[in-house]
């Protein structure tokens, strides 16, 4: 028999569930076996679907960067931001972080690989990759390792120690969603963690040099050289880079808030990881992440991490599978008797503004 | 990192417009956006559009390729590795040009030959159609045509293995060095010989050509005890053989014997990567730096082998030291070339995991 010590979202006693080892293991024979049946059937469709995405992304940027060079016209402008916002949040979401992740590595194209892809934010994705791929995915909801729960800033867990600042935190959430791309980019350096000595100064320069050349290229790209063809009418067209990069973040902040946080996802304490099997890590990836239901296209624009669950289970496997698979994984969840947390994205943000305020107190 | 394409000679005024335009494209490059709008236009790899596609024979076609950018140029008898994606995944092989460089509209072609239980010669047999693009990789090969020309020349080739002598024809045909040549044949059938009408019809238009067909259906395959009676004054000939390793095994034997090795030019399809040829090494530990993993690894295994043996996740491509994929900075050791026994290594020098053992223990950064 292995423990498991989970912590429900409120102020509960902690539960002890008791989940035997074996079916630990015939947990982790299923899932085993369901991944590698995916991956045996990946193919030419596949791969036609992820150039597909990437060629529509590029048209819809190139568009939406064309008809922000026509602002002079209130209906380009509006169309421009609009364009280029749907742009950049694919390029981000449903390329960038799933080709990072080496979900399309098995085609073995030069490009669209996650040792060769650089994405379209500030943070660089050598950074990005270590924190996210490594930590966020091994520590996934482990208070104290799993340094996305939350941020650092947010308490987003009964089991995080309060402090004063925290009753700030609905008014700086807000400014978090606002600046989320710089945020992470700065956050993902672990700078941090110097202090400790877990990280040597000369790295942190490193990373530190790496990050301001990627920003800076980002900079003059978004709000230097591409307004410049517009002439005198570069500080709209800059504006409304501007109005695009602040949108994504919105919207990546948004998804990704919801992938973990919302009622009903738990969490563990460091002791999860002692002796933690293949199983008791799908089980722990299972029960702490949270789907989103919606159309194809918001699943498309929440870079199918909208199958949290699927994703924290295969995060290699290619997302546009993650939907195929869901109905699957649903089973696999209730034949273990385990929680399958799904909802619209209505629900879940309610919950989760709720859930930052009752925690802003102590 | 996957295998990627030769970079393309690409006119110095073009490259210097896509660097000045990088600051509106990046993280991306020009290269990005413009390879949608025509693959050819990638500057960052050589791709080749299939113009033609030619039976041979009932198993090989002849795929014509239009270069992306003006053809590097090649040697007639070298090897151009090309790379397709079948079923959504890339796959790099390696084949023999079969045209002269001297074509006046630029193309290359290349011969390949059925084989079922392949990936990607059944792909190009089969499937490849006009107007699809390959990757062009870069051009090796050290069994070409010597400068000056050799004035008398045997060919001794097999099956498939027709197919760099094609190329060396082909120039020697453009360059009237068709005077005194000797081709020695073999094909299951006469249907089998691939380029049979070519082939016959450079022997009928030039006196000073012979060519001798076996067809092995019927008849022995030819061997070296057929050349007094075939081509009596061998030994005078600079020697070009291509095909099956016995039969290649069988000259080298016959030319150490009685003829002069120095003169027998030969290209085996598969390289060889063995410790046997290569002339014993000492073998080593190698340690590899990003995953922290120690391999121990006898003189024969290449320290890309060894690597995954302990399950270090190492880059790889064509696994015969032609592509340059696997590649790694050496950080301290000596490394022996598995395909020459050849010892070298210095430090921080960038070496090819897939053909070279360590020599000693070695430290490399991968």
């Amino acid at each position: 028999m292995t423990v498991l010590t989970t912590r429900t979202d409120d102020e509960r006693d902690d539960l002890t569930v008791a989940v035997p080892t074996g079916d630990l293991d015939a947990l982790a024979d299923e899932l085993d076996a369901l991944y590698h049946e995916v991956r045996a059937d990946l193919g030419a469709a596949d791969a036609a679907y992820i150039r597909r995405v990437i060629a529509a992304q590029r048209g819809l940027e190139a568009g939406g960067r064309a008809l922000l060079l026509l602002s002079r016209y209130r209906p380009a402008l509006v169309g421009g931001v609009a364009l280029l916002t749907v742009a950049k949040i694919l390029e981000n979401m449903e390329i960038g972080h799933n080709v990072m992740h080496g979900q399309w590595d098995w085609m073995r194209d030069p490009q669209i690989n996650s040792t060769a892809w650089e994405w379209d934010a500030v943070s660089t994705a050598r950074s990005w990759k270590h924190a996210h791929n490594f930590r966020h995915h091994t520590f996934t909801n482990i208070l104290g390792k799993d340094r996305d729960l939350g941020y650092s800033a947010m308490r987003v867990d009964p089991e995080q120690p309060w402090h004063p600042i925290h009753l700030l935190q609905p008014l700086y959430g807000v400014g978090m969603a606002l600046t989320f791309e710089w945020g992470i980019a700065l956050y993902d350096m672990e700078l941090d963690s110097v202090r400790r000595g877990e990280k040597t100064a000369a790295q942190a320069r490193t990373d530190l040099a790496a990050f301001a050349r990627k920003a800076g290229r980002q900079v003059v790209k978004d709000y230097v050289a591409f307004p410049a063809l517009a002439g005198r009418r570069a500080p709209r067209v800059a504006l409304g880079v501007l109005a695009a990069n602040v949108i994504r973040s919105v919207w990546v902040h948004t998804i990704v808030f919801m992938g973990h946080i919302p009622d009903g996802a738990e969490t563990f304490g460091e002791e999860q990881l002692e002796g933690e099997t293949r199983g008791g890590w799908y089980r722990r990836q299972m029960v702490g992440s949270c789907n989103l239901e919606g159309s194809p296209l918001f699943h498309l624009l929440a870079g199918n991490l909208s199958f949290q669950i699927e994703h924290h289970l295969f995060p290699d496997l290619p997302s546009s599978r993650y939907a195929r698979i869901a109905p699957r994984v649903r089973a696999v969840c209730e034949r273990h008797g385990l929680a399958y947390n799904s909802g619209r994205l209505g629900r879940q943000y309610g919950s989760v503004a709720r859930k930052i305020l009752r925690l802003a107190l102590p | 990192m996957a295998e990627v394409g030769a970079r393309p000679r690409v006119p110095a005024a073009r490259r210097a417009a896509l660097r000045a335009a990088r600051a509106f494209f990046t993280p991306l490059l020009p290269d990005d956006y413009l390879e949608l709008i025509n693959p050819l236009w990638s500057t960052r790899e050589l791709r080749g559009r299939i113009e033609r596609v030619d039976r041979e024979t009932a198993d090989a076609v002849t795929i014509t390729i239009r270069p992306g950018f003006e053809w590097v140029g090649h040697a007639p008898g070298q090897y151009l590795r090309i790379g397709v994606a079948v079923d959504g995944v890339h796959h790099w092989r390696a084949y023999s040009i079969t045209s002269d460089p001297g074509r006046p509209d630029g193309f290359i072609s290349i011969t390949p030959k059925l084989l079922d239980s392949g990936v990607v010669s059944p792909f190009l047999v089969k499937a490849a159609r006009p107007g699809a693009i390959v990757r062009l990789g870069g051009v090796e090969g050290t069994f070409t045509l010597p400068d000056p020309l050799p004035p008398r020349v045997l060919f001794i080739s097999a099956g498939s293995g027709i197919t760099p002598i094609m190329s060396m024809l082909r120039c020697l045909e453009r360059r009237r060095g068709l005077d005194d040549v000797v081709h020695l044949h073999s094909a299951r059938t006469p249907q089998d010989v691939i380029f049979a009408t070519r082939l016959r019809g450079i022997a009928q238009s030039h006196p000073g050509m012979v060519l001798h067909e076996r067809h092995t259906d019927r008849h022995p395959r030819f061997t070296p005890a057929d050349l007094e009676e075939l081509c009596p004054d061998w030994r005078e000939r600079a020697t070009f053989a291509s095909g099956p390793g016995d039969l290649l095994d069988a000259l080298v034997d016959h030319w150490g014997a009685e003829g002069d090795p120095q003169r027998l030019y030969m290209e085996r399809f598969q390289p060889v990567i063995s410790g046997d040829d290569a002339g014993g090494g000492a073998g080593g530990t190698v340690r590899f730096l990003r995953s922290d993993l120690q391999a121990i690894a006898d003189g024969g295994t290449p320290i890309l082998v060894a690597g995954e043996e302990v399950g270090a996740v190492l880059p790889f491509g064509c696994r015969m030291g032609i592509c340059h994929t696997c590649v790694g900075r050496l950080c301290s050791g000596r490394i022996r070339d598995l395909r020459t026994g050849e010892v070298a290594g210095t430090e921080g020098e960038v070496v090819r995991t897939c053909v070279n053992a360590p020599e000693g223990d070695v430290v490399i950064d991968l």
